[in-house]
């Protein structure tokens, strides 16, 4: 934990209407390494990168990305930050009406003005790191999910950024398809020394490739710290995330009224 | 599809759109492009102008020879004078034709009519009419009729 | 009915605060102008997919419409013996109603329709999302192009409406029905007037197809990103757009024709 905080969040609080999502959430995101945000389904983990691109702003406290405070940035200022971050969304987020090539391109067509081989050059040098050189005339309806993953992973490192996001990388891939998703995280973070920001409840594969990570549940920061130390975490929450307990803190019933009052058993037995 | 094709279609279509709309103003309207210079404006005062209306027709033996330009009320003699733009190629219009006013068809528009005269000089910018017929008023008639007047 | 009046405030306030989001939507709109190099072939592909592909319906409807006002016009004014008034009963109920109002009808449900369930669809797959953190303003790069596609699009195909309209009118009552050609072009043309009928009939058009064109982008920037919420923009465009439509036929006809 030698490296300064790319990240920080300050005591942030986020609402969407009457609902609280963050109650006072501080973290401090390092610089150069994985970091992965795991947490139960319906926790905001998606919110927390929202946050972190700007898309959202918090209702109080400060999210500062790399020295700025993202939420008093201009939306000039904003969207030149953001072609220093790449994101990975859940869907992959391909643009579904131009090919696999002039997805990846399409980043580099916008803020650059590099010559037509220039980028021919780097978009298939991106291909060929997610091992895809060879779908670059398909069109993204012709990919399967793990593929699309992969080519929106190389669209968001093609202007290679210093941060990226990794929204629920995991979520619905084969084992050979999370295999690969591990493998390139890793290189990528090694290669190109990038800040990661992994959200996941896929807790095996998460912990095995993260430096550091924290457990997000009921909009508060409920343990963190390296894997090791959150396997010996004393909460009984923690460890009721980790290990997937069906019942624990988190209660298998969603609260109910009295079970007698539903099925009428008060009356039979009176 | 190619980039060149699709801009070739889409030049093609506002081609077409604004083709239509030359369609409507020459064809539909009869707006003519010819500039307005090629005109001489005359007067006709009527007792009655009936739905005479601005660009309404102007015609001799039936041929259209030139436009009715406005309406206005005559405050001395309180009738209804008409300036008309004849056609200036239509400049040898003898002094004492008389303009009637007529219906084309039963129900159609109201046009101004110039029966030609006899005389031997011509209607020049800014004269009158000498002579003015002015428009068939069914009701007026029957009531006349009725009236044995 | 405590309940009843809390619900109507509160869709009221809702409704409000729907109409200030489109009109602060719409002014990013417009002013987010992107620059011509990255703009120009954005649009253009908008206009294909907005106004060429909306041409085939706007052809084929305005040649039924012209045909069967030439049909029902000759059985009513041949009861009067003025059958030649048909040019110019086609030509003015086209050129001034019907040529702008059924062509923003067609337009809203086959363009508006359209335009909403894409840029619907592109916000649930991320893809507004993405283009966000990739440092892209979705506003510019695909509403933008939209919005003046339809815009530009609407005036055209209604005046190739009418034009086509006319033409099917002459169809029936000239060729079919034998009124004289002559009349039916003269009669037509000392009644339709460029600048009160022609002009007031394009500026109708123009009127709505900006109206039509914001409907349908915001509705689809707007929507709930879901099936259920996408099915129900495209269905809002459409409802909205058609009323939006007649309402404002009714008092643009008031004030250029009603002597307002």
């Amino acid at each position: 934990m030698a490296s300064s905080p790319y990240i920080s969040f300050d005591n942030v609080r986020f609402s969407r209407g009457e609902h609280t999502i963050f109650e006072g959430v501080t973290l401090d995101i390092p610089s150069g390494l994985i970091t992965a945000i795991m947490g139960p389904s319906g926790t905001g983990k998606t919110t927390l990168l929202k946050l972190i691109g700007g898309q959202l702003k918090p209702s109080s406290g400060k999210v500062t990305v790399a020295g700025h405070d993202v939420s008093t940035l201009s939306r000039k200022a904003l969207y030149e930050l953001r072609e220093k971050m790449g994101m990975l969304f859940q869907s992959g987020a391909l643009f579904t009406d131009i090919s696999v090539f002039e997805n990846v391109a399409f980043p580099l067509r916008v803020h650059t003005r590099l010559p037509e081989e220039m980028i021919r050059d780097i978009v298939l040098m991106k291909l060929e790191a997610v091992g895809l050189r060879g779908t670059r005339s398909m069109m993204p309806s012709e990919l399967s999910g793990g593929m699309t993953r992969r080519v929106a992973l190389a669209r968001s490192i093609v202007m290679d950024p210093e941060l990226i996001m990794y929204d629920e990388p995991f979520a619905g891939q084969d084992p050979i398809a999370m295999g690969v998703l591990v493998k390139m995280i890793r290189d990528l973070n090694s290669a190109m020394g990038l800040t990661s920001v992994l959200v996941s409840h896929d807790v095996p594969e998460s912990l095995s490739i993260c430096h550091f990570a924290c457990i997000v549940s009921d909009g508060k920061i409920i343990g963190q710290g390296t894997p090791d130390e959150l396997r010996e975490h004393p909460s009984e929450r923690v460890q009721q995330f980790l290990t997937g307990q069906p019942d624990g803190p988190v209660p298998f019933h969603y609260p109910a009224p009295d079970s007698a009052s539903d099925w009428g058993l008060g009356e039979m037995s009176r | 599809m190619a980039q060149r094709t699709t801009e070739i279609i889409v030049g093609l279509f506002m081609i077409a759109g604004f083709a239509a709309l030359l369609v409507l103003a020459l064809q539909v309207s009869g707006l003519s492009l010819k500039p307005a210079g090629d005109t001489y404006t005359v007067y006709a005062d009527f007792n009655d102008a009936g739905n005479l209306a601005p660009r309404g027709k102007v015609s001799m033996a039936g041929v259209t020879i030139g436009r009715i330009r406005d309406i206005t009320l005559n405050p001395e003699t309180f009738q209804a004078r008409v300036a008309i733009d004849i056609d200036a190629a239509y400049s040898s219009i003898p002094a004492d034709s008389s303009a009637v006013i007529r219906t084309s068809g039963l129900l159609g528009d109201q046009y101004i009519d110039i029966s030609v005269g006899a005389g031997t000089d011509s209607l020049s910018a800014g004269d009158d009419f000498y002579e003015t017929q002015s428009a068939m008023n069914l009701e007026r008639m029957i009531t006349n009729f009725a009236t044995g007047r | 009915m405590m309940e009843s009046i809390a619900r109507l405030g509160r869709n009221g306030l809702t409704a409000i605060g729907s109409l200030g989001r489109s009109g602060t939507f719409l002014w990013r709109v417009l002013v987010g102008v992107p620059n011509p190099r990255v703009g120009t072939p954005l649009l253009i592909r908008q206009l294909y997919s907005v106004g060429v592909l909306s041409l085939v319906i706007v052809v084929v409807s305005g040649l039924f419409i012209g045909m069967v006002l030439g049909l029902q016009g000759y059985t009513i004014l041949s009861d009067f013996g003025s059958e030649q008034a048909i040019g110019q009963m086609v030509a003015l109920t086209l050129v001034r109603e019907l040529g702008p109002v059924v062509t923003a009808l067609l337009f809203a449900g086959r363009a508006g329709s359209a335009l909403t369930a894409e840029i619907g669809l592109m916000k649930a797959t991320e893809q507004l999302s993405s283009m966000e953190m990739m440092g892209v303003d979705p506003l510019r790069r695909v509403v933008a192009p939209r919005f003046w596609a339809g815009f530009i699009s609407l005036p055209l195909l209604a005046v190739i409406f009418s034009v086509v309209g006319i033409w099917g009118g002459m169809l029936v009552g000239v060729e079919w029905l034998g009124v004289f050609e002559g009349a039916f072009w003269s009669n037509m043309q000392s009644s339709v007037s460029f600048t009160e009928d022609v002009m007031n009939g394009v500026i109708k058009s123009v009127v709505f197809g900006f109206v039509c064109s914001w409907i349908a982008v915001f509705q689809g920037y707007d929507c709930v990103p879901t099936s259920a919420g996408i099915s129900s923009a495209t269905t809002k465009t459409v409802v909205y757009s058609s009323l939006a439509v007649l309402g404002l036929d009714f008092i643009l006809t008031a004030v250029m024709f009603g002597g307002f």
